[in-house]
């Protein structure tokens, strides 16, 4: 078993591809032919039983022009793929349980537009794809996520059995890529503001209870509070403006580890934990995450809500320390 | 870290049909059921375009395919009636009729991509079919018509909607590539002659030419065909035309109405026919087409023979086997014989025989005669269509019971058939050995190849007498009614408004030399592609310098040169080159040249952060590195437009490059 597992490797280069762009050469290629081509053959040699038969010259002609059809076939099924270049795109996080969406970038530098390219991960349904003559495209491969933690979707499977559909040529690139799923989230009531937080912050100043004026916008803001009306109104093409308010200190919550019911199943206290994320985050709450090993002071915005449910999906797992890039 | 669970089940699920794929299998499946339809039945060719018609509807309207039972029960239906109309489900046209409606029902089950491939490998097979009735040169054309149909079809299933002209240019450009295979496949493949197995009854139905026997009106039948019989060309100069007799199957026994061949035992029973030629001989080949009969229709008389075959004891050549597919015979002929001066006395004696009772007057006429020497009665004879009042036509009144008589002395309307049997009737009745010898007369030179063209419009039947110390001698009664029949041709003889086929009765030259020229282009076709057998294939070798060539050797050669032609075909096919752009390939060799000394670039690093970790880490190669990256960076990213310059100070970075340490101690 040991020696196959090998022998597969070193057949078919399962190594990781660390080079990029990764380009698709003879070595990598892999070709035999599909079980159309298998009919195709027994119809050939039925049909040239029957030429021989009945003594048709026309029908011999016939049989030999098909042969050399299967031959071409295979040449234009290897070049379909050959010479193919490739680079992984960024992945981006997703729920346990939803579709993970792995973006390669896939260049043609020949005059011939590649098509019906199928890319797939083992066990996977097949994303397919045509590729103009010296164009680009991008191809997001589907990955179903079953548990949170970081996917690493395995090598890609790339396939193609263009143009006859009498041989099947495949190839294994395989990215350095992986994806990070966040737990599946169970949603439950928040639970209460920590006393203690009023103590930092008496006087919110971004609250959201009083509208205090317009400011231009930074990145940060988030979008629905752009003022939209008071930007429509603007004809020059200018900042896009945000409401700003003033008063009633922002509520800030601490989402603790330890409020969550201790006798569930540590999973499905994360999942819960993602829960008052996503629904603190909804309520444009400041709020901070405390797991053990972890604490995320209280924020706001999109990439501390990012950063709170990827410690959540890496939790107890090795590449936990690392930051959202 | 969560590793994917491998899948190792490898059921792929069915790929469905594109709706915009269907139209292309439903011209598939008319293209290669359509031709069919002039020789299946009538019910057949109705349910074939119905189906076709009705699913081509259902596809329009985006309608759902019929349930499974319907057809499970159309098809138990048809495949019965098939049964019952040709009382088989075996032999050839059973066996196609039955593939045609696979053909046409099969597109009303099509779902999934997988019965789209049924279809057109079904329609791969059903193009071979077509074969069986014509393989012709305008059959051959419209091949290759329904085999890039039937690619693009393939590449459309494949490749998804494009542009009909793409798909079919591509499925051209395969065929193209594959025609070298072809080439090599069909010269060089070793030849096998058929049958492998006994084939059906009804394999070579349909063939004409003279039979084993000559009922009344079977010789005007045939003469109505404007068929080729064969093709002959001489190595000299032909003989004159009204030499031309072409042998056929001799008639001894007739029974008051037909001629018939009678069946003789074979083997050392009757002695083989001693020949003499006198004077000139002639060298020929002949290609001849299928008949179905064993004779080889040679010139009269053959001394040589081809193999696998021999002069019967009536004198004309037969061969082994019935001549099944259009074959080539080579023959040495006399147009001035001896032949069977001893003769047996069976067939002396047969040639004696006739029915009892009827045609009293012909007897009579015999009888007055039958005191001459035998020359003499034949000399009489023929004075007598010479000189009385007889006519050469195609539409002879009908005749009764005794045809002789009616025929000699009160309609006197007749042709070859009726000369020849009323003066073989006269000899016998006279005493005088005498027999009946059918085959073709006359034929035409074709000025665009040479080759003398002999139709089924030239049959004819012309007499024989034995005669002692001459042996066998022929009397044509034709000739002596209708000279210009044998020197000019059937055309010259008959009166104008007599049924002729009209490829015979060209008048206009233009018409005539089209003709020729399709005719001659078909003589070629016929010998390179349709005769080209394990024989032709020897002889093509050895004529290309490759003696005696076994199945071995041409195996081995066929593989080399098929290697050497997909070696060609990929070269030819190959992407151009690789990585175009020449910027990207410095910049890449310099980065790759530092990745040796050392420092290599991540593959998300530009080029100025690289520059700037070179400067870092690497201070030594900091000021050529940021040099570089500055041209790498203007040229791609630039707003100017590249410049020959500026490359080529990034490829000179590459050669300032400081050599390389070549160990690290």
């Amino acid at each position: 078993m040991q020696a196959l597992a090998s022998f597969r490797r070193w057949l078919f280069r399962l190594a990781r591809d660390e080079q990029l762009p990764i380009i698709l050469g003879q070595r990598r290629i892999f070709i035999v032919p599909t079980r159309a081509g298998t009919v195709f053959a027994v119809v050939l040699a039925v049909m040239l039983i029957g030429a021989i038969n009945y003594n048709l010259s026309l029908g011999h002609a016939l049989i030999f022009l098909l042969v050399g059809l299967g031959i071409v076939a295979m040449v234009h099924t290897f070049h379909n793929l050959f010479g193919l270049q490739m680079a992984p795109g960024r992945v981006q996080p997703v729920f346990a349980g939803d579709l993970a969406r792995f973006p390669l970038h896939l260049e043609n530098a020949r005059r011939q537009s590649r098509r019906a390219l199928e890319f797939s991960f083992a066990g996977q349904a097949a994303n397919c794809v045509d590729l103009p003559a010296e164009g680009h495209a991008t191809v997001a491969i589907a990955c179903t996520t079953t548990r949170r933690g970081r996917l690493d979707p395995g090598r890609v499977t790339l396939a193609s059995r263009y143009p006859l559909g009498l041989f099947r040529a495949w190839s294994y690139p395989h990215p350095t890529w992986s994806c990070v799923v966040y737990p599946r989230p169970i949603f439950t009531p928040l639970p209460a503001p920590s006393p203690n937080a009023h103590a930092d912050h008496l006087h919110g100043d971004n609250g959201q209870e009083d509208f205090a004026g317009l400011r231009p916008r930074q990145i940060s803001d988030p979008t629905r509070h752009i003022a939209w009306k008071a930007v429509a109104r603007r004809s020059e093409e200018q900042a896009l403006l945000v409401k700003q308010f003033a008063g009633g200190a922002a509520e800030e919550l601490w989402l603790n580890w330890s409020q969550t019911p201790a006798d569930r199943d540590p999973e499905e206290r994360l999942s819960i934990l993602a829960g008052w994320i996503l629904a603190a985050d909804d309520q444009q709450a400041r709020y901070g995450l405390a797991l053990p090993g972890t604490h995320i002071a209280p924020a706001q915005g999109d990439a501390h809500r990012a950063s709170c449910l990827q410690s959540l999906a890496l939790h107890g797992e090795d590449g936990e320390s690392d930051q959202p890039r | 870290m969560v590793k994917m669970v491998k899948a190792t089940s490898r059921a792929r699920p069915a790929v469905a049909l594109e709706h915009g794929a269907v139209p292309w299998l439903l011209l598939v499946a008319t293209v290669t059921a359509g031709p069919h339809v002039t020789h299946l039945p009538w019910w057949l060719s109705l349910l074939v375009g119905g189906t076709l018609s009705w699913r081509a509807w259902l596809w329009q309207q985006r309608r759902p395919l019929p349930p499974r039972w319907t057809l499970a029960l159309l098809v138990i239906g048809t495949v019965a009636a098939i049964g019952w109309q040709y009382r088989t489900l075996f032999g050839k046209d059973a066996g196609v009729a039955l593939l045609v409606v696979f053909m046409a029902l099969k597109p009303m089950e099509m779902n999934s991509r997988r019965d789209a491939l049924v279809v057109v490998m079904l329609g791969y097979f059903l193009l071979l079919t077509h074969y069986l009735y014509s393989q012709s040169i305008p059959t051959g054309l419209w091949l290759l018509a329904a085999i890039t149909l039937l690619t693009a079809a393939l590449i459309r299933l494949h490749g998804g909607a494009q542009p009909v002209v793409t798909v079919l240019r591509h499925a051209g450009l395969l065929l193209t590539q594959a025609l070298p295979f072809m080439l090599i496949l069909y010269l060089l493949f070793p030849r096998i002659s058929g049958p492998l197995w006994g084939l059906p009854q009804d394999a070579y139905a349909g063939l004409s030419g003279l039979s084993e026997q000559m009922a009344p009106g079977s010789i005007s039948r045939l003469i109505q065909s404007g068929a080729i019989a064969f093709r002959s060309r001489f190595d000299g100069e032909p003989p004159e035309k009204s030499d031309l007799y072409w042998r056929g199957p001799v008639f001894d026994e007739y029974d008051g109405l037909t001629w018939h061949t009678r069946a003789r035992p074979g083997g050392s029973a009757t002695p083989a026919p001693v020949v003499e030629g006198v004077g000139q001989s002639y060298a020929y080949s002949s290609i001849l087409e299928a008949h179905d009969r064993r004779w080889l229709l040679a010139l009269d008389v053959a001394t040589r023979l081809p193999p696998d075959s021999s002069l019967a004891p009536t004198l004309e050549a037969v061969s082994r086997e019935p001549v099944r597919v259009r074959s080539r015979f080579s023959f040495v002929s006399s147009t001035n014989y001896r032949a069977n001066v001893i003769e047996a006395a069976g067939i002396l004696e047969q040639a004696l025989v006739l029915p009892e009772g009827i045609n009293p007057r012909t007897r009579a006429l015999a009888s007055e005669w039958a005191s001459r020497p035998p020359a003499r009665i034949a000399e009489a004879a023929l004075a007598m269509f010479r000189n009385e009042d007889f006519h050469y036509t195609l539409r002879p009144p009908l005749l009764g019971r005794d045809a002789m008589d009616e025929f000699l002395f009160d309609t006197r309307r007749g042709f070859c058939e009726h000369y020849a049997s009323a003066f073989v009737f006269l000899m016998r009745a006279a005493n005088v050995p005498a027999r009946v010898v059918a085959g073709y007369q006359g034929g035409e030179i074709n000025p665009v190849d040479g080759y003398l063209t002999v139709r089924q419009s030239d049959a004819h039947a012309w007499a024989e007498v034995w005669l002692a110390g001459q042996g066998w001698v022929r009397f044509d009664p034709t000739a002596a009614v209708a000279p210009s029949r044998i020197e000019q041709g059937i055309v010259a003889a008959l009166p104008a408004g007599e049924p002729l086929p009209i490829v015979v009765r060209l008048d206009a030259d233009w018409l005539r030399e089209l003709r020729n020229r399709w005719e001659a282009a078909n003589n070629t076709w016929n010998q390179w592609v349709l005769g080209y057998n394990p024989q032709r294939q020897r002889e093509v070798l050895s004529r290309l310098g490759w003696r005696d060539p076994d199945w071995r050797g041409m195996t081995a050669s066929l593989a080399v040169l098929c290697g050497v032609a997909l070696l060609i075909v990929t070269l030819w096919t190959l992407p151009r080159r690789l990585a175009a752009d020449p910027v990207q390939r410095a910049w890449r060799k310099y980065c790759t040249q530092l990745g040796r000394r050392g420092i290599s670039r991540a593959a998300w690093e530009g080029p100025l952060d690289f520059a700037q970790r070179v400067a870092r880490e690497k201070p030594d190669l900091a000021a050529l590195t940021s040099e570089a990256a500055g041209y790498y960076a203007k040229l791609r990213y630039g707003r100017s437009a590249r410049t020959e310059h500026d490359l080529r100070r990034l490829r000179q970075c590459l050669y300032r490059l400081p050599p390389r340490r070549r160990n690290n101690a």
